[in-house]
């Protein structure tokens, strides 16, 4: 019983770190299905974000809402600029020289930060009080963050399912990832609408970023790095370009991370997610949710 | 199939990346770890005093010819990215020399030391080594301060026949060669990481009575591997138990699954031998997890503004470490030492300062011992000293040109300040 008790509290952990790769992923995603770039930057962002949230606090005095509400804003701005910068002048080079210049940004955000604010890490401030509910008798647990992140992760990930499929820019959005050139003979704007995309991607990142510096106390300038990848390989691993697959993939991810220290070789954490990753290629090279579409070109 | 084909290709690419970020999070943070001492890792160079009221070292007078003065050479980093530590153990060498020079010098002569600066780069310090012990004819050399320039600089030392004695080079390497020979005429006055790790498990087993313990250890860091791999075998010696061994990569934030699995395989304590930023996040999240063993490790504990601020005062009242030295230490040496400190330069003694001090002080001592300034006498006083009693502790010199030394124990107060538990050895 005590081993059911264990794996109960261990899934709990699983699930929460899932939420967070699935609100980075579901940025890759996005971004992907658009416009077909692995935005390298994506991870780098949500770092950002954190930042964000952590000035707001330590500046404004923001709580918590506001310190989410501001690290989305910047992250939304952040995300627009990159895009409007780096990438829009590159929309007709080829697909290396735009995922070299994803490169590029990511390096460039990181060590900007840590130019700025040097490499060490910093204590994220408590912006929330210490909440617990306790489970058969304590022997389980979650804590109020772990419900934050629960329901900020799928308030979010309705939202944008909201946003992709009943609002008209999500109409546009799903008409250029379909095709770009009938979209924009159609009279669809296909500028602002991969700036949308970007700008929402983005603002999810950042509020990854916020719950993350929270649950685990604290940020440092290159906490994009492996975040930024896993939540890749789960968007790849759920079926890239496809939102409930990012969603999937990131809470796979996070919960088979969680196993494999748990019940597992902690050395192999790392190598068994990537492991996966290249088996689910070979199995189903679109990722588990993904349909093997005719490529159109 | 073109997208099949495309996502493999990145795939790969993913892969290579990976690499590149785990080398270079190494690079970032573990670096220091392998070249500074471990005192202090990475982060307390912003606590050193800069050594603004200190007289540049190429300024020091050229004394080296006058021929009735005792020479002894001092390399070490002052300036570039190490400046912080090679200052900090410098500022507390040369309170010891006044100390020295007032009490009558040695062998009835004045102690002179001929400062240079190595600027943190290993060719520089073998060539100041070079020209300390071919030109100015020292009888022995203090520094380099960290361990990669300590490596660079031991073969000069070999060469000449004359001690090169480090206060603070804590890598196994620069004593003890790759090929098991010890290096002659290299020593040092701090302990090695993995014997942190050895006195980690006397005091666990022996001062705290702990059954089991679990590992919680850095797998991209040298510092952390070899203090674990000690500490457990001394722990298991001691009829101790390791029940779990979890491993993390350098930048990792999560670590509640590592936690959870830890405290559900009834561990009495966690052995942490990390530095201090992943420590700080292992006590809190084992706070919030409601772990109730103890948390031990080494000297990479040591920041405590930093632990506080991440951690905070509550999480890290069952955390203890292994150091070199504790500030508050009543001792009369220690006392005045701490007062001259304060003195000169406005903060407390660092870990590193006091190495420094103790250092120059051993030097001398042997130097008295020997009853001759020849480097020869004095590198067999130094390999036979027993019982030198220091400020950062009393040790005597190992067959391995280590110390066999003493330890504080460093725990926590209510709010968070630094206190002796204990000391072992």
């Amino acid at each position: 019983m005590e081993r059911f008790y264990v794996f109960l509290q261990q899934l709990i952990n699983g699930v929460s770190l899932g939420g967070i790769y699935a609100l980075i992923a579901l940025g890759y995603t996005m971004v992907y299905g658009v416009i077909k770039l692995i935005n390298f930057a994506h991870g780098d962002i949500y770092m950002m974000g954190a930042f964000a949230a952590y000035f707001a606090a330590l500046w404004l005095g923001a709580g918590f809402f506001g310190a989410l509400a501001l690290a989305m804003g910047a992250c939304l701005i952040l995300g627009t600029l990159i895009e409007r910068i780096a990438y829009r002048p590159l929309r007709n080079s080829t697909r290396i020289a735009v995922l070299i210049t994803a490169i590029g940004m990511s390096f460039l955000l990181e060590y900007t930060m840590v130019f700025f604010l040097g490499a060490r890490s910093r204590a994220f401030p408590e912006l929330l009080p210490p909440v617990r509910i306790d489970f058969f008798d304590g022997r389980v647990f979650i804590t109020g963050k772990e419900l934050l992140i629960y329901g900020v992760t799928l308030f979010l990930m309705l939202a944008l399912q909201l946003i992709v499929h009943k609002t008209k820019i999500g109409r546009a959005m799903r008409a250029v990832a379909f095709d770009r050139e009938a979209a924009m003979l159609m009279g669809v704007n296909i500028d602002r609408t991969i700036s949308v995309t970007f700008a929402l991607g983005s603002a999810l990142a950042g509020a990854a970023g916020v719950l993350v510096g929270i649950y685990y106390g604290a940020i440092n300038p290159l906490m994009g790095m492996t975040p930024g990848l896993k939540a890749f390989v789960a968007a790849v691993l759920g079926g890239i370009g496809i939102i409930p697959g990012a969603a999937l993939g990131g809470l796979l991810m996070g919960l088979i991370e969680t196993f494999v220290i748990a019940y597992g070789q902690s050395t192999y954490r790392d190598a068994v997610a990537f492991a996966l990753l290249i088996l689910i290629l070979l199995i189903k090279p679109t990722g588990i949710l993904g349909t093997n579409a005719r490529e159109k070109v | 199939m073109k997208t099949g084909k495309m996502l493999m290709i990145l795939a790969a690419w993913l892969l290579i990346l990976g690499l590149a970020a785990g080398c270079g999070a190494g690079a970032s943070g573990g670096g220091t770890a392998g070249d500074v001492p471990g005192a202090s890792g990475g982060g307390t160079a912003g606590d050193v005093p800069d050594g603004g009221d200190t007289p540049a070292p190429g300024d020091a007078p050229a004394v080296g010819e006058t021929g009735g003065d005792i020479v002894v050479g001092v390399n070490f980093e002052l300036s570039g990215n190490l400046a912080g530590y090679g200052q900090a153990k410098l500022n507390g060498l040369r309170i010891a020399l006044d100390e020295i020079n007032a009490l009558g010098g040695v062998l009835g002569k004045t102690l002179v030391v001929k400062e240079y600066d190595n600027k943190g780069d290993n060719a520089e310090a073998v060539s100041l080594a070079t020209r300390l012990m071919g030109e100015d004819k020292v009888v022995a050399m203090i520094g380099p301060v960290t361990s990669g320039r300590v490596m660079a600089a031991a073969d000069v030392a070999r060469q000449f026949g004359i001690p090169l004695v480090t206060g603070t080079g804590t890598s196994v390497g620069i004593t003890v060669r790759a090929d098991g020979e010890v290096n002659p005429f290299v020593y040092r006055t701090c302990f090695t990481d993995p014997y942190q790790g050895t006195l980690a498990a006397s005091y666990a087993a022996g001062s705290l009575g702990l059954k089991t313990a679990a590992l919680l250890v850095n797998q991209s860091d040298d510092y952390s591997i070899y203090m674990a791999s000690a500490f457990q075998d001394a722990f298991e010696a001691a009829g101790g138990q390791i029940v779990d061994s979890v491993s993390f990569m350098q930048g990792d934030l999560d670590f509640r699954t590592a936690l959870t699995k830890i405290k559900s395989a009834g561990a009495a304590m966690i052995f942490c031998p990390n530095y201090y930023e992943p420590n700080a996040l292992i006590a809190r999240q084992a706070l919030e997890l409601g772990y109730d063993g103890y948390i031990i490790g080494g000297d990479g504990w040591d920041n405590r503004d930093h632990l506080i601020q991440t951690a905070g005062p509550e999480a890290l009242q069952k955390v203890y470490f292994i150091n070199h030295y504790f500030p508050g230490d009543t001792g009369d040496d220690n006392q005045r030492f701490v007062e001259k400190y304060a003195e000169l330069y406005h903060s407390a003694p660092p870990s590193f300062a006091a190495l420094g001090y103790d250092t120059m002080w051993f030097v001398a001592d042997a130097i008295e011992k020997a009853g001759a300034a020849d480097p020869a006498a004095i590198d067999r006083a130094i390999a036979g000293t027993v019982g030198f009693q220091g400020i950062t502790g009393t040790f005597d010199m190992g067959p391995n040109h280590d110390p066999i030394k003493s330890a504080v124990v460093i725990g926590f107060d209510e709010e968070g300040n630094y206190r002796l538990a204990d000391r072992v050895r």
